[in-house]
């Protein structure tokens, strides 16, 4: 298990590759990676900011529960904060499974965890203002599912 | 006891963290202190439903105890990922 947050871009392609790479008795990794994304206004900037002591803590917890929950083999978090432009990656997980059903299952119940139970708040930097990003209902009852 | 504030709750309130002594039983008491001693906290916590509140790194529910807490983080709710 390896989690990790910090202000630093990463290499998606290198972390994938070495994370697949070390994993010789799993059939299926899976990888996600979440993107900051332009808005119609037009995104200068998006920052994330995070609660320095917890947040380490609650994606080990999330990282814990999906390997036990799924029979994971491994799992990989990267979650960045600071300054970010468009078309920057902010995140990424990685899981490994036996069998893809389980590789799949553990990535979208970290997401689902990871949107709405670690502490990170986003800001949107756009041409007409700053505003903080609302949390969505629709993150919320995700979590519902599990 | 220390107080965090993170994203739009710290700039209502205009700092990060904070010392305070209290009395208070449970969040929801400690709650009703900060509305009680400046408009700021009182913008800021006007609408609780709308924060969320974790106890020693922890989340937690706004009538939890805070009997031996040491840190006490207001926030809005997350949006990781």
């Amino acid at each position: 298990m390896d989690i990790r947050v910090q202000d630093h871009p990463f290499d998606f392609g290198a972390e994938a590759e070495s994370f697949a790479r070390g994993q010789g008795d799993m059939g299926a990794v899976v990888t996600f990676t979440g993107i900051v994304r332009d808005v119609p206004d037009g995104l200068v900037s998006m920052e994330i900011e995070h609660y320095p002591g917890m947040t380490q803590k609650a994606l080990e917890t999330h990282a814990n529960e999906a390997l036990t929950r799924f029979q994971l083999g491994d799992v990989l978090i990267v979650h960045r904060f600071g300054v970010m432009r468009p078309g920057e990656m902010i995140m990424m997980v990685a899981t490994a499974a036996p069998h893809r059903a389980d590789a799949f299952q553990g990535a979208e119940f970290l997401m689902d965890y990871l949107k709405s139970r670690a502490p990170f708040w986003k800001k949107e930097i756009t041409r007409s203002g700053t505003e903080w990003v609302a949390a969505r209902a629709v993150d919320e009852d995700a979590l519902g599912r599990w | 006891m220390e107080l965090l504030y993170f994203a739009w709750v710290r700039e209502r309130i205009g700092l990060p963290r904070e010392t305070v002594e209290t009395e208070a039983r449970t969040v929801g008491e400690l709650v009703e202190e900060l509305k009680a001693r400046e408009e700021r906290y009182a913008a800021a916590f006007a609408d609780i439903s709308a924060l969320r509140v974790a106890l020693d790194q922890e989340l937690a529910d706004f009538d939890a105890p805070l009997d031996g807490a040491r840190e006490v983080a207001f926030f809005p709710p997350m949006t990781g990922g």
